[in-house]
């Protein structure tokens, strides 16, 4: 797959999933990275400018000690020689411990002044980040799987700050040592420099190379490191599966297969170092060898001081180490681009569900609902609901039934507001749901699912987690009210018992039955329940039937379920089909007709037995 | 590999040697003839140099990724073979970060720390020695500046190992509330708390931030006191060796070899820093893989096979009890079931259905009494053998990413055609070939999906597939509409037939499936018998049961 060099197809995640990218995208996407690092840095622009500052001090101070040495020995020592006093070599000692000592300070302020410029700016980007996944919409979460947004805000967070903290010391030390022993050089001898400098074109050619070649294994790496992880997430996630269906010598096989590519991918990049690194050493000792050879033959014919030959031999030491640092800081900068580009497209990623500029006033809600000529239909999809028109009376309980895809969770979505209709509105109270702000429309309707989502914690802050300010009372109460007070109570820490890793302690029914005390205690004005009910035995069911009929008696509710037993509580029953409603009344009436939902009930009751 | 580690060392310690010796010699006496075999010396140390770290890190990327590479596998391996207690307990990231992140920090630093840890103290040890041998003098005020590097180093040692420590913890909380965050987003937007949630998370980040910040601190006052210490060195080098030479005990050629000697330690003590660093990364991660490594499977399997299973299954006095719980799971069960006989488990939420039947192909073990599989008791026979006898489908439906095909043929590689589509026809799962690709279609996390009822079908259609002897279903059509559910019942009525069942049930309809029920209470089987008798006799079972009691009349009759 590509993406198309014309229209939008690279903007937001979607170039995340494109192998190959033509130049044009990859040109678009550096710029949206770009812009991106541009943002985050801008409120640093001071503490930049100062950082700047210190390292040309600091990188100066250690210039300036091979130099010093050098003087020493040329200055200091002749005057001793010829029986004078040791004046000139000790200002010229206290000058380079006074060069030590500046050095040393810049760089430790440097450091520092680094170092939380990078965190603040990791900071600023977690926070960034974290609030817009949790601002985008669920049709997003429903395509960018859990284990992406992980690894956005882990793996490439930290790639980051791995080159802020790290990568960016690394680079600027090196090119100012590089500059500056240029300059150095120059400035003590420029014959004996010019041999010194000859082989730099040579060496930025190498580089150059080592670059182009780096950055294709990087490439190789990350894709081989990919499948190794997803390979290893989904086999311990299914491992239950795994372990039942002797899956662990094929699964061997793969994950082998896999960590072996990764394995020659990893290789190359090291070989391609173990090339870089003794070519450049190569190019520093062969200049090293005829530095020696012509300055020593300069300094036979007294055209260089033999101190100003040691310093020669000094600064080129110092020229060729920070080299290693380039090369480390290549595969930094490449991860920290990679990521940086990632994490542009999720900013740039607009929530399909967009809060109101200017939202409505609702400060409370009675709970009728009113679909007018609703549409809806996935992007370049069929229409899941072509055209709905429902009232929904404050205070209803209405019962949807049909087989699956008849659009029944589509259309709570709808009215919890998940997704928007593609056409026509969706109203509460008359109100359309796209001009309430977010806390009223939470605090109006609450959906419960199927999927019973615990977080880590106790029980009674799930309970809460729709009410913080709830107080016990309230919290056991709601409990009381759903019918799960009594395997809460038997538990040996009762309320304050640990749910553990997503609710794993509990089984589906006992996590069912903590979200409904939760759903009710956030005690909304409208009530939705998909397959609310579907993990529980039969008597749990019952309490929680017979507990909705107090709960749902003052509030509209919208319930889904397979299972007819809780269509025996509501007021009213919508069949669907396709998308349409294919009756709609009284469920006594619809029982006694002759339609398809007393044909649903007649073999409900019949498999009841 | 380390021959040419320690020859390049020798090679890059004699080149200011050669130096010293063209300044003392030639350039000092007008030499001229000696220059150039002294200088041509330099270049072919020079070169040998390069060669020689040339071929030490070519050499060196084998042996460390193969290192690298091995341990993965076996660490994949080992996790594969651990049971459900563990998997259960640990969240799959943190597995991951063990095989990603921890292995190649391992792997830099077996690649390029302990190398240049070795050579570094290997330099400094040779270099001090030359310069002792040199000039004495010198020679112990360079070495003595060995001491407070040594001591410091120790100190920040410590210190650093608690901040970083402190560091991945805090990144680990962090991580933690992400994933969870990620997972409930439906949750957190159905009650409108993404405020709430945020608030959290900014109180988390901002104590990586604070600890990390604490972190760039006493590294960076550790960094740099390792930059001065070499550099104060070399200043008293030169006032000292001037001194000398104005003295006389010292010729000028060795004071320059002597302080590009000195010079060249800078590079080893500041680089000294991060090696600790990173060994200390390294050994945390080491602790952290060992860790893993080091769980004992305690579910391992046993010599004996079956040889021509008839799928007989009998539970005598079993008993389970998690490790440090106060009330056992389930406890004294005895059962008995006949080859070919179907029993339903039927319980009360949280009543140890779901334990009982993973008690049978060993995905957990008991803790009291044994299960046997026609006479053998399932920790005798080894672990193929069992899972091949023993076919499970689980409420929550596994898809691997993988085709469609591959998914249904986990447990039976040799499935032909003919098998699946009958077991696909069992299952009500014929979907699957109008999927784009048909059977190859690729599923799961990565692929195209699935609705929960059209998962759950294909988990069926997989444990269907295996021909089991003994088939295990845990709740497998919940998530199925009432008439798919009545199709699947029907087909699997047929599979039953010769197959040994154990079936959980919350329903009267899947209860039907079976000869006879189990009625679990409390951890233990209270009443065995057929659907009618008990839904008669015993009011426990028609209170689980009994779908069609009316709600009225029952409220009536309290």
């Amino acid at each position: 797959m590509s993406v198309e060099a014309t229209g939008d197809g690279w903007r937001g995640v979607a170039a995340e999933e494109q192998d190959h990218l033509s130049d044009r995208v990859s040109l678009l996407l550096r710029t949206r990275s770009r812009r991106l690092l541009g943002d985050l840095l801008r409120p640093h622009r001071r503490g930049m400018a100062l950082l700047v500052a210190i390292i040309v001090l600091s990188s100066a101070a250690g210039l300036a000690i091979p130099y010093l040495v050098a003087v020493g020995i040329d200055d200091g020592i002749p005057p001793m020689l010829r029986g004078g006093g040791p004046g000139t070599l000790f200002v010229i000692v206290a000058a380079v411990v006074a060069a030590a000592l500046t050095q040393a300070l810049t760089r430790q302020a440097f450091l520092r002044l680094s170092g939380r410029i990078g965190q603040d700016i990791l900071l600023e980007l977690r926070r960034r980040v974290f609030d817009h996944f949790q601002r985008l919409s669920l049709s997003f979460h429903e395509k960018y799987t859990s284990g992406r947004v992980i690894s956005r805000l882990t793996s490439d967070v930290e790639a980051i700050a791995e080159l802020l903290a790290s990568g960016l010391d690394g680079l600027v030390t090196a090119v100012l040592t590089l500059v500056g022993t240029a300059a150095m050089l120059l400035l003590l001898d420029a014959h004996l420099a010019v041999v010194a400098l000859l082989p730099l074109p040579l060496l930025l050619l190498f580089t150059r190379w080592f670059r182009r070649g780096s950055s294709v294994t990087y490439r190789r790496t990350r894709e081989t490191v990919a499948l190794v992880i997803v390979h290893f997430v989904e086999s311990m996630t299914g491992i239950r599966a795994v372990q039942a269906f002797r899956r662990e010598p094929r699964n061997q096989e793969i994950f082998e297969r896999l960590n072996q590519d990764y394995r020659d991918a990893n290789m190359r990049g090291m070989r391609l170092v173990a090339v870089f690194m003794p070519g450049v050493k190569l190019i520093g000792n062969v200049t090293v060898a005829a530095v020696l050879l012509y300055g020593g033959w300069l300094a036979l014919h007294d055209a260089v001081t033999v101190g100003v030959l040691a310093a020669f031999l000094l600064y080129l030491r110092q020229f060729y180490e920070p080299m290693q640092e380039i090369s480390q800081f290549y595969n930094t900068l490449q991860s920290a681009s990679a990521a940086l580009e990632k994490l542009s497209g999720v900013l740039e990623e607009e929530p399909a569900v967009a809060e109101p500029r200017h939202p409505a006033a609702l400060p409370y809600a009675k709970g009728a609902v009113r679909f007018e000529a609703v549409e809806f239909a996935y992007p370049d999809g069929p229409p899941i609901i072509p055209a709905l028109d429902l009232e929904l009376p404050a205070g209803q309980t209405m019962a949807v039934v049909g087989t699956t895809g008849a659009g029944k969770t589509t259309l709570a979505k709808l009215i919890s507001r998940f997704y928007d209709p593609v056409d026509g509105r969706v109203l509460l109270d008359g109100v359309d749901l796209r001009d309430l702000d977010e806390a009223a429309l939470r605090r109006s309707v609450v959906m419960v699912t199927q999927e019973n989502f615990l977080f880590s914690g106790t029980i009674a802050e799930n309970i809460r987690f729709g009410r913080p300010d709830a107080t016990d009372e309230e919290v056991v109460a709601a409990a009381r009210a759903i019918g799960a007070h009594a395997f809460v109570a038997a538990l040996p820490d009762g309320y304050d018992t640990q749910v553990g890793k997503r609710g794993g302690r509990m089984s589906a029914g006992q996590r069912q039955l903590v979200a409904f005390a939760r759903a009710f205690l956030a005690d909304p004005a409208v009530l939705i329940l998909d397959e609310a009910t579907s993990s529980l035995d039969v008597p749990s069911e019952r309490l929680v039937q017979r507990a909705l009929r107090t709960i749902l008696a003052d509030r509209t509710a919208v319930i889904i379920a397979h299972r007819l037993s809780t269509v025996e509580i509501a007021d009213r029953v919508l069949v669907m089909e396709g998308g349409r409603v294919v009756e709609d009344g009284p469920p006594q009436r619809l029982i006694a007709g002759a339609g398809r939902f007393a044909r649903l009930h007649r073999a409900w009751v019949e498999s009841l037995a | 590999m380390w021959a040419a580690a320690v020859l390049g060392i020798a090679a890059a310690i004699l080149t200011p040697l050669v130096g010293k010796e063209i300044i003392d010699g030639p350039v000092a006496h007008g030499d001229q003839d000696a220059l150039l075999p002294l200088g041509l010396l330099a270049l072919a140390l020079g070169v040998a140099e390069a060669l020689l770290t040339f071929l030490r890190r070519w050499s060196q990327a084998a042996p460390v990724l193969g290192l690298e590479t091995a341990i993965r596998d076996d660490l994949y391996r080992h996790l594969q073979r651990l049971p459900m207690r563990f998997h259960d307990e640990w969240q799959s990231g943190q597995l991951l970060s063990r095989a990603t992140t921890d292995l190649s920090t391992i792997r830099r630093f077996l690649g390029f720390g302990v190398l240049f840890l070795v050579m570094n103290v290997l330099q400094l040890t040779t270099v001090t020695v030359v310069l002792l041998r040199m000039y004495w003098p010198l020679g112990l005020l360079v070495a003595g500046s060995a001491i407070p590097v040594i001591i410091l180093s120790n100190r920040f040692e410590k210190r650093y190992i608690r901040i970083s420590r402190q560091v991945q913890d805090e990144q680990g909380d962090l991580a933690t509330f992400v994933e969870e965050s990620a997972l409930g987003v439906r949750t957190i937007k159905a009650f409108g708390r993404r405020r709430h949630v945020a608030a959290t998370y900014d109180g988390l980040a901002g104590k990586v931030y604070r600890t990390s910040l604490e972190k760039v601190r006493l590294s960076s006052r550790f960094f740099t006191f390792l930059e001065v210490v070499p550099n104060v060195t070399l200043a008293m080098v030169l006032l000292l060796g001037a001194l000398a030479v104005g003295g006389g005990w010292l010729t000028l050629g060795t004071l320059v070899a002597f302080t590009t000697l000195v010079l060249q330690l800078v590079w080893p003590v500041t680089s000294l820093g991060y090696i600790l660093a990173m060994g200390q990364e390294a050994m945390t991660s080491a602790d952290r893989v060992v860790e893993v490594l080091d769980t004992v499977p305690e579910i391992d399997g046993g010599a004996q096979v079956v040889a021509e299973p008839r799928g007989h299954l009998r539970f005598e006095g079993v008993g389970f009890r998690f490790p440090g719980a106060e009330r056992p799971v389930l406890r004294d069960v005895w059962l008995e079931v006949e080859p070919g006989e179907t029993i339903a488990i039927v319980g009360a939420t949280g009543s140890g259905k779901t334990t009982l039947t993973a008690l049978v192909p060993r995905l957990v073990d008991v803790t009291a009494g044994r299960v046997t599989v026609d006479g053998h008791d399932v920790r005798d026979l080894s672990l193929p053998s069992l899972r091949s006898v023993v076919a499970t489908a689980f409420e929550e439906a596994t898809l691997f990413s993988m085709s469609v095909r591959e998914n249904l043929t986990l447990g039976r590689g040799d499935a032909t055609d003919e098998e699946i589509r009958a077991a696909l026809e069992i299952a009500q799962a014929t979907f699957a070939y109008d999927l784009p690709w048909g059977l190859d279609t690729r599923i799961g996390e990565q692929g195209m999906s699935l609705s929960g009822g059209q998962r759950q079908r294909l988990a069926l259609a997989r444990a269907v597939l295996g021909r089991p002897r003994i088939l295990v279903l845990d709740d497998t059509l919940s998530a199925l509409d009432v008439e798919t559910e009545a199709l699947v019942e029907e087909a699997l009525r047929a599979v039953l037939a010769d197959a040994t069942g154990l079936v959980v049930a919350h329903r009267a309809s899947t209860v039907l499936l079976a000869d006879r029920v189990a009625l679990l209470q409390d951890g233990t089987i209270t009443h065995v018998g057929r659907h009618a008798d008990l839904l008669a006799e015993v009011p426990e079972y028609r209170a689980l049961l009994a779908q069609d009691a009316d709600l009225d009349q029952e409220e009536a009759l309290r």
